[in-house]
């Protein structure tokens, strides 16, 4: 009877991300299958990037070598330094602005993008030293880049991206695909 | 009896030829006896024109020490009654360097001294534009008293502040210019400063009567009531124009101001112009205006009056301030509002700015004493409340919602509102959070926290604040924690922590942006569900005793 009670107030307590964020995907990303990111918006209109649960980094029993803030010789991530409540000198990035390359044991190597206009306010440093986080908890602790919209584009961002319904959707189609192959 | 000496007279004679009204005539001539404004302006007149014709028939005290100059008009004086071509000829011969008055200019100077005595009381000043003369007699005073009654303040004394059109400015350094060399000849020492401002003559008439319509209010210099009184003339607004070719530097458009003309404008500029420059932009004397100035408004002003409290709130959706996003109200209301309407209506104050010791979220309560809170009251026309009225108040405010509730209203001063804020980095508050736990616990396995004791933890600004806020990483400290089971997945955690911190954050971690965290301590994914603030450490506002 008590464990019941436990599930149902489990589910009846919302998490953080339901709470105050919204949740939005692109799938695919630029073409490659399965590459799908997350953007978790918060009300506040501040955008977490985070992988999306059906990323191939986060499929069976891989393991991330090492991810690269240095997106190419002239321009780390890491670098980005934001100062003031105005975020001056924050990094601005479009849509399909690299954040970081995950490279796994397997040598496999992914490209994690931006997904939307905004200006940079931080990366998560922590996974660097602990890679194990992305796996762990990818839409958590796992996160990849704080991103700040524009004031005035803090709606029209999303309008390119999918919304949880729509992702789930393209989720089980390409799920009977692979089961059903034509 | 005006206090006007024999060296005066020239001065007198040619401020009324030039169309100044006896009040601007004192002014000029340096008077600073109260008095000598407060008598009729038709008497006035008449005694400087009585002054004026007295020198005429040589009738005038001698100075002691007759200058030069003096002397020779004195012998001029003496040459008979209705000898105005006599005096003309004095006056010339005591400016002789300096005059280049063609002989024309001459009679229509003449002419116009004539015409002021014919009719100068019935004519608008050149230089006061009426200020100081319908527009400081009696009714006017009653005028101000009516309008400063129907605001129905609570006041024992008041101080007058005068608005005046710019072009006044114009005009006095226009009549400056006319008589500066018969002011140096009065007095080597004299200078424009010297000159009694219009505003310091209009406030010496009109404070004591403003003050005997009043009923006892006295009008001084320094008062927390303050009414002001404005004047325009449209008519010469455009004085002021040929500054702004003259002096464009003095004259930079600014967003809030309907007309760069502003006094302070205008008086840069005329500090900067050359005299010469100004002669051949602006008649000298002033031109005569159709109408005087016109009285615009009479504005109220009580300085703020400080409100203080502590408010407890017992409502989880009730934000401190008004809610709005995207121009859209988000709750129907919020403590300061709640707070603020009985005390408004109180002291019928015109708005308010409320601060606080913190701040809570919408959905946390604020239990305990309560959170110490300060509201400055905008002009208020009630500003004294006994401490039963202030009681009364608290009830008011008590009885007009369960959502909140206040304790130690009181009034203070703008300088104690300060401690609130003082030392509120270090100040300790205390939480009650209730914790939800994905894997189930027992006792047992949360008791560690209890043990725990100041615990440095690393906050990164959280991020539903680091839209408004800098990102940094903060060391904060939690003091103590202590905890009680309620089942496997909740259990209440009480913090007593540095102010400061966030406590949402520490225990789901934001991200991991919050270290440690409850997660890391307890291995499990944790949440808040709800938060309490216990204890706001700030002994300030005084507690009152019920
Ligand atoms: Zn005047």
């Amino acid at each position: 009877m008590d464990g019941t009670e436990q599930r149902e107030t489990a589910q009846a307590a919302p998490s953080v991300i339901d709470r105050y964020y919204t949740r939005w995907y692109r799938a695919d990303m630029k073409g490659k299958p399965c590459e799908d990111h997350c953007v978790l918006q918060h009300s506040n209109r501040i955008c977490v990037i985070t992988l999306a649960e059906t990323h191939p980094i986060l499929q069976s029993g891989r393991t991330v070598k090492s991810i690269n803030y240095q997106i190419s010789n002239g321009c780390s991530r890491l670098n980005n330094k934001v100062s003031g409540k105005s975020k001056r000198g924050g990094q601005f990035l479009t849509d399909f602005a690299p954040l970081c390359r995950i490279t796994c044991t397997d040598e496999t190597e992914y490209t994690i993008y931006s997904c939307i206009r905004g200006r940079l306010l931080e990366v998560n440093e922590d996974i660097l030293k602990r890679p194990a986080l992305l796996l762990e908890k990818p839409s958590t602790e796992g996160y990849i880049a704080v991103i700040l919209p524009k004031f005035e584009e803090s709606k029209s961002i999303t309008e390119n991206l999918l919304s949880r319904e729509e992702f789930e959707e393209v989720v089980s189609k390409r799920a009977a695909a692979q089961t059903q192959p034509s | 009896m005006l206090p006007l000496k024999d060296k005066d007279k020239p001065l007198v004679q040619k401020l009324l030829a030039a169309g100044c009204c006896a009040r601007c005539v004192l002014r000029f001539c340096c008077v600073g006896l109260h008095a000598a404004y407060r008598q009729p302006c038709q008497d006035s007149l008449k005694e400087l024109q009585a002054f004026v014709s007295d020198a005429e028939n040589g009738k005038s005290e001698q100075a002691a020490a007759p200058e030069p100059a003096e002397g020779n008009s004195t012998s001029h004086d003496a040459a008979g009654p209705n000898s105005t071509e006599e005096n003309s000829t004095s006056q010339d011969a005591a400016g002789a360097e300096a005059s280049e008055d063609p002989p024309s200019k001459r009679m229509k100077l003449e002419q116009s001294v004539s015409e002021a005595q014919a009719d100068g009381a019935s004519r608008v000043c050149v230089c006061c534009l009426g200020i100081l003369q319908q527009l400081s007699e009696h009714t006017q005073a009653v005028k101000i008293a009516e309008a400063v009654k129907a605001e129905n303040y609570e006041f024992d004394s008041l101080v007058l502040s005068v608005s005046l059109p710019a072009q006044l400015c114009v005009r006095e350094h226009s009549c400056w210019l006319h008589v500066k060399k018969e002011v140096r000849e009065k007095c080597m020492t004299l200078d424009k400063d010297d000159v009694i401002q219009v505003k310091e003559a209009f406030k010496w008439i009109m404070q004591s009567l403003i003050a005997k319509e009043l009923r006892g209010v006295s009008v001084v210099t320094k008062s927390v009531f303050e009414v002001g009184v404005e004047f325009t003339h449209p008519e010469t607004d455009a004085d002021c124009h040929f500054l702004a070719t003259a002096c464009p530097d003095c004259f930079k458009p600014t967003k809030n101001k309907l007309s760069v003309f502003t006094r302070m404008a205008v008086v840069k500029a005329l500090e900067k112009i050359p005299a010469d420059k100004f002669l051949k932009h602006y008649p000298c004397p002033p031109p005569r205006p159709a109408g005087s100035c016109s009285f615009q408004d009479v504005q109220c002003l009580h300085v703020a009056v400080f409100v203080a409290g502590r408010y407890n709130k017992f409502c989880r959706s009730l934000p401190q301030t008004p809610w709005v996003i995207d121009g859209e109200r988000r709750m129907e209301s919020s403590v300061e509002e709640l707070i603020a309407a009985p005390i408004l209506s109180a002291f019928r104050a015109d708005g308010f700015n409320f601060s606080s010791s913190g701040r809570e979220d919408v959905d946390v309560r604020t239990l305990g004493n309560g959170r110490p809170f300060a509201m400055e009251l905008l002009n208020p026309h009630r500003s004294r409340l006994s401490r039963a009225e202030m009681k009364q108040l608290q009830e008011a405010i008590n009885k007009s919602s369960d959502k909140i509730r206040v304790r130690d209203l009181q009034i203070v001063t703008r300088e104690a509102t300060g401690r609130m804020k003082e030392g509120e980095e270090e100040k300790t508050k205390s939480y009650t959070a209730l914790v939800w736990t994905q894997k189930p616990v027992q006792k047992d396995d949360i008791a560690f926290l209890d043990e725990i004791k100041e615990l440095s933890i690393d906050q990164k600004t959280p991020l539903r604040v680091l839209h408004r806020r800098a990102l940094a990483v903060r060391q904060r400290l939690v003091h103590s924690m202590s905890t009680r089971l309620l089942d496997p997945h909740h259990f209440y955690l009480s913090l007593k922590t540095q102010a400061g911190t966030y406590i949402k954050e520490f225990v789901h971690g934001d991200f991991g942006r919050t270290k440690p965290n409850l997660c890391e301590l307890l291995k499990t994914d944790t949440d808040i569900l709800e938060l309490d603030v216990e204890s706001v450490d700030v002994d300030w506002p005084p507690a009152i005793p019920e």
